[in-house]
């Protein structure tokens, strides 16, 4: 247990420290940006990190997943919360209604995932490895074309309920919207690491990540095992979706398609198959986009995330946090 | 009858190359016949069919060159677009007003292939050590950064306006490449379509045709058995690029201009589902599966737009077809893998292969075969 208060401490600081220097070198503005944009491809990371390390499979279309979760959460709150474009200044029904939004979201989306894990993914587990990764596409396909049918292909408003308080803080004021998303974040991280770390269920995930057959040998349910990881998968992009409709107020049926892609290179960051790792690469990739669009490169930031990305595969396939994949990677 | 037929069919199998350049002759003499008769000919004018065929050589081109990638070697490029883009902007700055520059056709046509190849090697010598899926998202990426770079870099390329006034080639017998007439695009087409088709035919049996199956049906055993895996993926890579790059200068000389919204993962994703669909490894059912694709795209959604918008049927005559290509496109890939993965036309190898566990791959015939020639190496 010392150790483990030692790490936690250790951790602190440095996130601390990384924290600092980022306000310093982004300034109050920028530093906002960069602190909702890393929560969301964090959040978002976490699914590719967690599908890769059970069943060693690229989901291609989480980036899409997250994008739906856009919608239904924009869904939510105009048709059956019926809620204006206007914010709800009473602080307790403002509470009650994000909590709705992102839980409802956050079901749906993991009922989503499951789905498509169900009748996508698990009739290919023992075909060639090729075979679920052009399905992924597929699948990713699907949902843009089902939301661009459903909603609209042109971009479509998310009631803007938040309103638009800003706090003092570190000399800056900073808007309280950003404060209670990256809390979201963290929270979800947190709560996902206690879960996998310390529940029965958690354990199944991490003993079918290491060898599959030996843990069914243990009494493990495989594809229960599987269809969890999915749904909370899918459920972390849902909420990270919420968080993208508040911050941005529109949102694209294509916007998942770079996210993903962004998302995905946060997570080899980090060191794919390692949770950890993808939080703190999800917040790497935005200081970097956030930093580029800073010095005037904005233009430039995607080609800089993907040259990030090769660069690491290149040179370090296993990431910042990873262990040694070898020729795993 | 019978046995003259079968002394056909026995000629044809010895005779390859030769079979498959009378086959594209006839099927591109045939193709500007068949649409002067109904229903075709009450859909367009034979002028925008051949038109139409001429565009869909080019994707046919497209797929035929990733087929090499991911059929043969079975190693999967989602930025397939970004050296069909490499070949049309080399195109672009060879052969236009905008440079100044007046190469001829024929030797853009191998600097295109060249660029596109340079570009394949570049990007896939560090890469193709890399497990199948990341190598997936690297392609990915550089298909997202080239036609971004073509973008951004608005001083050498007018960003997204594009380059214009991209030369069209006249060629001896075939005759001036114009906007009006696409016979000598189209002639030119089959003819190149023919040669690459030999060209494939006859890789896919050389031994290195062999060590990219080796490779794809197990690349620890292939490497085993004496292939150097990094040289043959990246010649797999590099051959791949150079048949976009080849597909990319047609584009431009047909187009007239290269810009980069032509280049988007809208595009590597068309290919790719002409290449699942058609049957990976087997370059007759990939061409068949592209030209289908491309004429659902391009004739079949129009059609039915029109056709329902005529009908006036509440619901259907507002649907846009068309707008739902990709959806089309994503349901054929997971339809596709989940019940038919060896494609519409399958290679009989890649059938056995996606078929039951390895124990039941034929291992007597081609395994051996296989073996034996990476044996004497």
């Amino acid at each position: 247990m010392r150790t483990d208060g030692r790490r936690v401490l250790r951790i602190t600081a440095s996130v601390a420290g990384a924290l600092l220097v980022a306000y310093v070198v982004l300034g109050v503005q920028q530093f906002q940006n960069f602190l909702t944009l890393g929560a969301i491809y964090a959040l978002v990371a976490l699914g590719y990190t967690m599908v890769y390390g059970i069943i060693e499979l690229i989901n291609f279309a989480h980036g899409d997943v997250f994008m739906v979760g856009a919608f239904a959460s924009m869904w939510i709150m105009t048709v059956p919360l019926g809620l204006a474009d206007r914010p709800i200044e009473d602080p307790i029904r403002l509470a009650g209604v994000l909590l709705i939004v992102v839980v409802a979201t956050m079901l749906l989306m993991g009922t989503i995932g499951v789905i498509i894990e169900r009748f996508a993914y698990r009739p290919l587990r023992h075909a060639p490895r090729l075979a679920p990764l052009i399905t992924a596409i597929g699948v990713s396909f699907i949902l843009q074309n089902i939301i661009q049918a459903v909603f609209s292909p042109s971009p479509i408003g998310v009631p803007q309920v938040f309103p638009r308080v800003k706090i003092d803080l570190l000399g800056g004021s900073i808007g309280v919207l950003n404060i209670f998303m990256v809390i979201v974040a963290l929270a979800l991280m947190l709560g996902l690491q206690l879960f996998v770390g310390r529940t029965r269920l958690g354990r199944a995930m991490r003993s079918t990540a290491q060898d599959r057959q030996a843990a069914e040998l243990m009494g493990v349910d495989i594809n229960q095992t599987i269809a969890i990881t999915f749904l909370i998968a899918a459920a972390l992009a849902g909420a990270a979706g919420v968080i993208q409709g508040l911050y941005f107020g529109s949102i694209q049926f294509n916007l998942g398609f770079f996210a993903g892609l962004k998302a995905f290179t946060a997570a080899v960051l980090g060191g794919i198959g390692n949770t950890t790792g993808a939080a703190i690469g999800g917040f790497v990739i935005a200081f970097i986009e956030v930093l580029a669009a800073q010095l005037g490169f904005s233009r430039w930031s995607e080609v800089a995330v993907f040259t990030v990305l090769i660069l690491v595969l290149v040179f370090r396939p296993s990431g910042i946090l990873g262990q040694a994949l070898g020729e795993r990677a | 009858m019978r046995s003259s037929l079968a002394a056909v069919v026995a000629l044809a199998r010895r005779h390859r190359s030769l079979t498959i350049l009378i086959g594209w002759a006839l099927v591109g003499a045939l193709l500007p016949m068949i649409v002067l008769i109904p229903p075709f000919s009450t859909f367009q004018g034979q002028g925008l069919w051949i038109g139409g065929f001429a565009n869909a050589g080019v994707f046919i081109l497209l797929a035929l060159g990733l087929n090499i990638v991911v059929g043969q070697a079975g190693l999967l490029d989602l930025g397939y677009a970004a050296f069909f883009a490499i070949g049309s902007y080399a195109y672009a700055f060879g052969a236009s007003s905008f440079t100044g520059l007046h190469v001829p056709f024929w030797p853009m046509l191998l600097i295109g292939a060249l660029a596109a190849a340079t570009f394949g090697v570049l990007l896939g010598a560090p890469t193709l050590r890399l497990r199948g899926d990341y190598l997936a998202i690297v392609t990915l990426g550089f298909g997202e950064i080239v036609p971004a770079v073509f973008l951004n870099a608005d001083k050498y390329t007018r960003g997204t306006n594009g380059i214009g006034g991209v030369a069209q080639p006249e060629l001896p017998i075939i005759g001036k490449f114009t906007f009006s007439d696409s016979l000598p695009f189209y002639v030119t087409m089959v003819v190149i379509l023919a040669l690459v088709m030999v060209f494939i035919y006859r890789l896919q049996e050389s031994r290195l045709g062999r060590a990219w199956q080796a490779i794809r049906e197990d690349e620890l055993a292939a490497s085993s058995a004496g292939v150097n895996t990094i040289t043959t993926k990246l010649l797999a890579f590099a051959l791949g690029a150079s048949t976009a790059g080849f597909a990319g200068v047609f584009n431009a000389s047909k187009l007239g201009i290269v810009s980069p919204d032509q280049f988007g993962f809208a595009v590597s994703f068309t290919v790719l589902a002409m290449v699942v669909l058609g049957g990976m490894g087997n370059a007759w059912g990939v061409a068949v599966g592209a030209f289908t694709l491309y004429m659902i795209q391009s004739v079949l959604l129009k059609q039915l737009n029109q056709f329902f918008g005529g009908l006036h049927i509440p619901v259907l005559q507002n649907i846009d077809f068309v707008q739902y290509q990709f959806l089309l496109y994503g349901l054929a890939l997971v339809g596709m893998m989940l019940l038919r993965p060896e494609g519409l036309f399958p290679s009989r190898r890649r059938q056995q292969e996606l078929h039951g566990d390895a124990d039941t791959v034929d291992g007597a015939g081609p395994t051996a075969e296989t073996s034996d020639a990476l044996a004497d190496r």
